[in-house]
């Protein structure tokens, strides 16, 4: 018997931190433009120091201004998405479920563009729409959740499958109203369907609403990890999580919420990513075992690696062109969901 | 936060949180009823007349009847899943419905017929889960709750399946492990549904005896829902008989395993004698 530490958790999340920093090097240095490590390093410390002005080279600016949030939006949008789908797959009991699958990612795409053309219509001040859009986007994903858990329900009972088609019928009829949407009503700033559908992590949102984007983080994310360990009950179903002492529709309440809230906040900030939360919570559990004092904070750093890797592909594989993030984690994704599932039957 | 167990947990409203009733007695089932109605317009789908008794410490208590006579439903009455539509079910005088999640998880343990499983776990993982009523948010378990899991395995005889996973292991095995959790939870209740369903009959004699014997060591009170009339009539000593959501007779298995009673009841052609021990013994017999 080796029940979880608290210092084996914190040796886990010590290690994996260290991967992301070893990533985002890596993407801080990767890009058109070439930069030195040895440049990177000093300009990194200058901007820590909190002397950025003193960066003087043109390459300093292109790290520090460009790509430096660029990536740290990846591993916040990363880590949230992956959250978001670790805590559905307890929560659904469907080992399938994430934002993008269960179309809570095309909900909040549709509730940010209703957003967008809110503030459009109404031409309120731009600091005010940063508010309105994470907010109509949360709303998107919050509704869509309900819709498809009571779409997922037989008799009473969560039923897998039924949960699956409900969720994706609900995305490819969310993925139509996008459509329509952009097609018969596009201008302003709505962004492209294929923005909303694909995902981007190419143009960074402004600095008020970056410091909400991560408060909101801390504050969904911090709710879900205080119910880790009732989760870990509620894999074996909600019934027998009541009897083992868990308040099931609190613990449902406050997941479903944080959980949307996540998804929300990523999906205006980035569109919709997919696959992230389906397979970074598989990947981390393969690694670290099923207990969600560990697999939420090793899937949310797993997330933001995942996240930070994919768009560093995007943005350099076709350079000077981009791809979209999504079409990276889908690509990547599927063969390694493929390999996953082989290496857990052996 | 380490709370010290089978302490009541401050009254939250009303008199359903005060002592009620005979405090000596463990479990008192007190005219409980209860319907399952898809609305209130519509006819009931399935009714339990309102029906009493009582149990005690180390006491038994088979809870017999064909498919749908309201086994389950009684069993999840007494467990609190349930309110009951009138009446009252009190455990030490608590209204078990109304006792607060963790509260009612340290005093009242339920196995299930099956326990599935999302993603494999291994056996001391599961037996740990019984330990989570005692335990505040994220609190990691303790040397003491490494140790009541590891009592609980040792008790139910399962201390070397500790390691292996749950998904690898018999069903006689894994129904070992899954009472350990119910033991892990230090219960004052033990309420068991089916507990010998997939067992081959090597492993009901066990699970049987291991529960005859927890019942006078640990002083649990064990309430099984069973088809397995002769076994009960063995093991229990108290016998609650159910049919189409009346309950028919409570008392000892002598005095309830009575031929006619069990025909009309069971549809089949049946004979039951006593044996040497004092216990009733059935037979089935082929329909002519």
């Amino acid at each position: 018997m080796r029940p979880l530490t608290l210092g084996r958790l914190l040796l886990r999340c010590g290690i994996l931190a260290l991967v992301l920093f070893g990533v985002v090097v890596v993407a801080l240095k990767l890009g058109a433009v070439q930069v030195s490590l040895y440049g990177l390093g000093r300009d990194l410390i200058r901007v820590l120091l909190g002397q950025s002005s003193s960066i003087s080279s043109d390459y300093g600016m292109i790290v520090v201004d460009i790509r430096m949030p660029r990536i740290l939006l990846a591993i916040v949008v990363g880590a949230s998405l992956s959250i978001a789908g670790a805590s559905f797959q307890a929560l659904l009991r469907n080992p399938l479920a994430d934002p993008y699958v269960l179309g809570v990612s095309s909900g909040a795409s549709v509730g940010s563009i209703l957003a967008l053309m809110l503030v459009n219509q109404l031409a309120l001040s731009p600091s005010f729409a940063g508010l309105i859009t994470p907010l109509g986007a949360f709303l998107g994903a919050a509704l869509t959740i309900t819709a498809v858990y009571f779409l997922g329900r037989r008799a009473g009972q969560i039923d897998s499958g039924t949960l699956l088609l409900g969720g994706i019928i609900t995305a490819s009829f969310l993925q139509a109203i996008i459509m329509f949407l952009m097609s018969t009503l596009a201008g302003g700033n709505l962004r492209g369907a294929s923005y909303w559908m694909m995902g981007s992590l190419s143009t960074p949102p402004p600095q008020s609403l970056l410091y909400l984007l991560g408060f909101g983080f801390l504050l969904a994310a911090g709710a879900i990890y205080t119910t880790a360990s009732d989760l870990n009950l509620l894999l074996a179903g909600e019934t027998e999580a009541m009897h083992l002492g868990v308040d099931v529709p609190r613990v449902r309440l406050v997941v479903y919420l944080s959980a949307s809230l996540l998804t929300g906040l990523a999906v205006s900030v980035s569109g919709t990513i997919g696959y992230v939360g389906l397979l970074v919570p598989h990947a981390m559990r393969l690694i670290f075992g099923s207990d969600h004092r560990m697999l939420l904070p090793a899937a949310a750093l797993g997330g933001a690696i995942a996240v930070v890797i994919a768009d560093t592909i995007a943005r350099t594989v076709v350079a000077p062109s981009e791809l979209s993030v999504g079409a990276v984690t889908a690509l990547v994704g599927a063969p390694f969901f493929i390999y996953l599932l082989r290496r857990r039957l052996a | 936060m380490s709370t010290p167990h089978r302490v009541p947990s401050p009254p939250a409203k009303v008199s359903a949180d005060q002592p009620h009733g005979n405090p000596d007695l463990r479990l008192s089932v007190e005219q409980a009823s209860y319907v399952y109605a898809p609305n209130p317009a519509q006819a009931p789908l399935f009714t339990l007349e309102a029906l009493s008794f009582q149990a005690k410490p180390g006491e038994v208590v088979a809870i017999l009847g064909p498919n749908a006579s309201g086994k389950s439903t009684l069993l999840k009455l007494i467990s609190g899943a349930l309110e009951p539509l009138s009446g009252r079910v009190f455990l030490h005088g608590f209204a078990t419905h109304s006792l607060p999640p963790k509260t009612r998880a340290q005093r009242i343990a339920l196995v299930q017929q099956e326990s599935r499983l999302l993603f494999p776990s291994r056996a001391w993982e599961f037996v740990l889960q019984g330990r989570h009523a005692y335990g505040g948010g994220l609190r990691f378990e303790t040397e003491e709750d490494i140790a009541i899991a590891k009592n609980a395995l040792a008790q139910v005889g399962a201390l070397d399946l500790a390691d292996r996973w749950m998904d690898k292991i018999s069903g006689g095995e894994k129904q070992r492990v899954i009472l350990a959790r119910a033991l892990a939870q230090q219960p004052l209740l033990l309420l068991l549904d089916e507990p010998t369903l997939h067992l081959d009959i090597g492993a009901q004699v066990d699970l049987l005896d291991s529960l005859r014997r927890l019942a006078a060591q640990n002083r649990y009170t064990v309430i099984v829902v069973t088809h397995e009339l002769n076994l009960a009539g063995e093991y229990s000593d108290q016998v609650v008989l159910l049919q189409k959501g009346k309950c028919l007779r409570v008392g000892s298995p002598a005095s309830v395993y009575q031929r006619d009673l069990l025909e009309q009841v069971f549809q089949a052609p049946l004979t039951v004698e006593t044996i040497s021990s004092g216990r009733p013994r059935v037979t089935i017999l082929a329909r002519k």
